[in-house]
């Protein structure tokens, strides 16, 4: 095994946005770093690549957001998609902290834009980063450069050696040969391990096999499994993971924010045996989107068809693939390889249940609505009726997993016996602590820099 | 136009349209957004507001080795230049110089011979300065059908666009809008401003656009040299040669001194950039043009610095040889170029002004 020559006071391990904020802090604050990031360079970044935006408090107009966002508003948008599991007292620390982060990621390279077309809601809350995540990640790896921060990819981290209460060293393996160095603190940030899928399915079940990852391959796991397993506290339910419905052609891996489909609304949608299984119009999209990536997974073969005729192709953001398409439910049917029969009886039944169509608005509740029908469609509910007749298939897409290590505010890992004096998480791995369940846009990249920044600060003042 | 090209461009823009993310770079963007489908016109209106910056490419989560393997300003710049060469006139031309740079040192070759020949066969019929090695009319005789039947040609070429993509009567407002933009070359300076991703990967900068600028703003202040020398020959019955502090020199010697230099720095910023994320087939044509207009400028400063001396009829023949292979050449290679980008920067004007238009109106109940 080499030994690393150079000595290093800070490793941190990962290369998203919470690994590069905790780098340019801490190399900021005079420390020697090194980035250890497993993916190659054209996959830099983890699931940071993906990523779209940052929600931000605000209290006045501040960058691209407009008007204010309090931190009572934010924490309270928080606290409606987790249902009360959050730790308020990091939840408040990351929301306060985010108002000093936009000009801080400003000044590191970010640039912003303002809210995306069909986006308009966020305008508000969320600052887009100008090209996305991944010139986000850019121009961090070039500031991190500039400050002297050095960067391996494809560097697995195999091991942190864990010793009553401190980590002792790190083990990783880099161009075929392990390696092992020995800096003075450690700084966790590489993430969940949805990409891992024996792990994923082990802690689902089965079902799991057939889930699409969106984002990043390279969020394996290895050392949230490895600390986990020397008795690190852990935050999270070990069993769940963030998941949406996503377009069913979409790759195993790294499909990201294309794959997503909007025309659930306006459609139908059926299982492998041409049944429907849920009120489609429950609720607008955006706040739908992430419950049916469960009720997707609940279905045999773990798969949903969506069905929808002429008259809707227009209401939704376009796909990344076209829709199949056909002239009839008949001919729809035999491309799914659905029951034709019973996909046909399906329809009618439906239509049949549909009633006055004439307060239908795409974009609000409208409350058009079946009667009689089980399970109901209570919004936007009109007859499947005028060819051609589209289709798109639904799989469950994982987003993230909410198990991780266990921080304090100044995002430092323990044990049952206490603190670990050298170690600190920030990013997806410790976010767990905040997110007990659900999602709120842009909340990751908040959790990310605003621990990532603090887990710097804290492990660079240790060591120097 | 090559139907692979635009499918490969249209597969591209099709994930660009569920993405989203690059809105803020170009003028490429929210035109792309603003339709569900694209027609054949619409990839070939993109293709020319494509200014080639990579800001996207650089930025996208999708590029190799994803499987969705974007290259949006390769896929582009491919469709850019097969609209350039499909809707040039005549058609045997077409082809012949946009991927062939030996073709244009070819052309330049046939320049000098036919001035070398001019000046042997017809020679001066008096007059000073340069008029003494070629006659004032004898110029003319050459250079008026030479700068008028590329405008002639390209005339057609950007009826032929702007039929291809649906292009509207012109409004003023139209031009001005496109004007303002191509002036301050603003599709590459990114929405933030900083520049474009060129000669070092993903940083920004402002290299390629000022150095495009020496090259637009040096080319037409020696445009206007020639502009404003015709004037005064014509109208005031002022004859070459002028002297330094009037305005043909002034123009002339700005703007060669802009134009040769940019000319190199081009083709400096260009070796350091991923030729792979233009057009690859073109390097050479790209290559051989920019060199061709960056000897013009040379050759002009040249002849004027050695006016005095023996060689000066030499030096004419060089300058005015390559002057021709140039204006020739309009058509037919990236000088086409400026000409299509500002049909679609007016284009893309009055698509703004439509869907303003539709915005303003008032939505009908569904």
């Amino acid at each position: 095994m080499a030994t690393q020559k150079e000595a290093y006071d800070i490793a941190v391990i990962g290369g998203g946005n919470a690994a590069l904020c905790a780098a340019m802090t801490a190399a900021e604050a005079g420390a020697r770093v090194l980035i250890l990031e497993t993916a190659p360079k054209p996959y830099r970044g983890g699931n940071s690549r993906h990523t779209r935006n940052f929600r931000c408090m605000h209290g006045a107009p501040l960058g691209p957001l407009i008007e204010e966002y309090s931190e009572d508003e934010y924490l309270e948008d928080l606290l409606k998609v987790t249902g009360g599991k959050t730790d308020e007292h990091l939840a408040r620390l990351a929301i306060r902290t985010s108002e000093e982060c936009l000009p801080w990621m400003e000044e590191h390279g970010v640039r912003f834009q303002p809210s995306l077309s069909g986006t308009l809601s966020l305008a508000r809350t969320n600052a887009f980063f100008m090209g996305g995540g991944k010139s986000l990640v850019n121009a961090y790896y070039r500031t991190a450069a500039g400050l002297g921060v050095d960067v391996l990819y494809e560097a697995a981290v195999t091991h942190l050696e864990l010793n009553g209460d401190r980590i002792e060293w790190v083990d990783y393996t880099y161009a075929g040969r392990s390696h092992r160095i020995t800096p003075k603190a450690v700084i966790v940030a590489s993430g969940g391990f949805q990409a891992d899928t024996d792990w994923l399915t082990r802690a689902w079940g089965e079902p799991a096999k057939n889930f699409l990852i969106r984002g990043t391959p390279y969020n394996r796991g290895v050392v949230l499994a490895d600390l986990l397993d020397q008795g690190v506290e852990s935050v999270g339910d070990p069993t769940q993971c963030h998941a949406v419905a996503i377009d069913g052609r979409a790759p195993k891996f790294d499909g990201g924010i294309v794959t997503r489909l909007d025309c659930v609304p306006f459609s139908i949608v059926v299982n492998k045996n041409a049944e429907r299984f849920y009120d489609e119009g429950e609720d607008v999209w955006p706040k739908r989107y992430a419950i049916w990536g469960r009720l997707v997974a609940a279905q045999p073969s773990q798969v949903g068809y969506v069905i929808i005729d002429a008259k809707s192709l227009n209401l939704f953001m376009p796909s990344v693939f076209p829709p199949l398409k056909a002239d009839t439910l008949e001919d729809l049917a035999g491309m799914m390889d659905l029951p034709a029969d019973k996909l046909k009886a399906t329809v009618a039944e439906f239509n049949e249940a549909c009633g006055d169509t004439s307060g239908f608005h795409p974009t609000e509740l409208d409350g058009v609505t079946t009667s009689g029908l089980t399970p109901p469609k209570t919004n936007w509910a009109r007859p499947i009726s005028e060819p051609p007749f589209y289709g798109y298939s639904l799989r469950t897409g994982v987003t993230f997993t909410y198990l991780g290590l266990k921080v304090d505010d100044t995002a430092q890992c323990s044990t049952p016996s206490g603190k670990i004096k050298n170690l600190w998480a920030a990013g997806e791995t410790m976010a767990g602590s905040i997110l007990g369940q659900g999602y709120l846009a842009g909340f990751g990249m908040t959790i990310g820099t605003v621990f990532g920044r603090i887990a710097g600060r804290e492990a660079a003042a240790y060591a120097n | 136009m090559q139907t692979d090209l635009i499918q490969e461009a249209r597969r591209q823009a099709e994930v660009c349209n569920a993405c989203r993310y690059c809105e803020g770079y170009c003028s490429v963007f929210p035109s792309l957004h603003a339709e569900r489908a694209f027609s054949d016109g619409d990839i070939t209106q993109l293709a020319n507001l494509c200014h080639n910056c990579r800001g996207c490419h650089y930025a996208c989560q999708y590029t190799a080795p994803h499987e969705f393997d974007l290259n949006l300003p390769k896929a582009l710049a491919e469709v850019r230049r097969d609209s350039w060469e499909s809707f040039a006139w005549p058609q045997p031309l077409a082809r012949r110089f946009h991927t062939h740079g030996g073709a244009i040192a070819l052309a330049l070759v046939i320049g000098f011979a036919l001035l070398f020949w001019a000046i042997r066969a017809i020679g001066s019929s008096g007059g000073e300065g340069f008029y003494a090695v070629l006659s004032h009319n004898a110029m003319v005789a050459i250079f008026a059908p030479a700068f008028l039947l590329p405008l002639f040609s390209l005339a057609i070429s950007l009826r032929r666009y702007w039929t291809e993509v649906g292009g509207k009567p012109i409004q003023m407002s139209d031009l001005t809008a496109a004007f303002k933009r191509a002036g301050k070359m603003q599709d590459l300076a990114a929405g933030h401003g900083e520049g474009c991703n060129f000669e070092d990967e993903d940083r920004f900068s402002h290299a390629r656009r000022h150095v495009h600028h020496a090259i637009m703003y040096g080319f037409l202040l020696c445009f206007a040299s020639t502009s404003v020398a015709t004037i005064m020959h014509y109208g005031f019955d002022h004859h070459a040669p002028y002297g330094f502090w009037s305005l043909p020199k002034l123009f002339g010697v700005l703007g060669g001194v802009l134009l040769t230099l940019g000319c190199c720095a081009m083709v400096l910023l260009k070796q350091k950039s991923d030729r792979n994320l233009g057009d690859v087939s073109a390097w050479g044509g790209d290559i051989g043009f920019i060199l061709l207009l960056g000897f013009v400028a040379l050759s002009g400063l040249v002849l004027y610095a050695f006016g005095w001396s023996a060689i000066m009829p030499v030096l004419l023949a060089v300058h005015l040889g390559s002057v021709l292979a140039l204006f020739f050449l309009t058509p037919y290679t990236k000088m086409a170029h400026g000409f299509y980008r500002l049909a679609a920067l007016v284009r893309d004007a009055q698509r703004k002004r439509e869907a303003s238009v539709v915005r303003q109106q008032p939505t009908s109940p569904a």
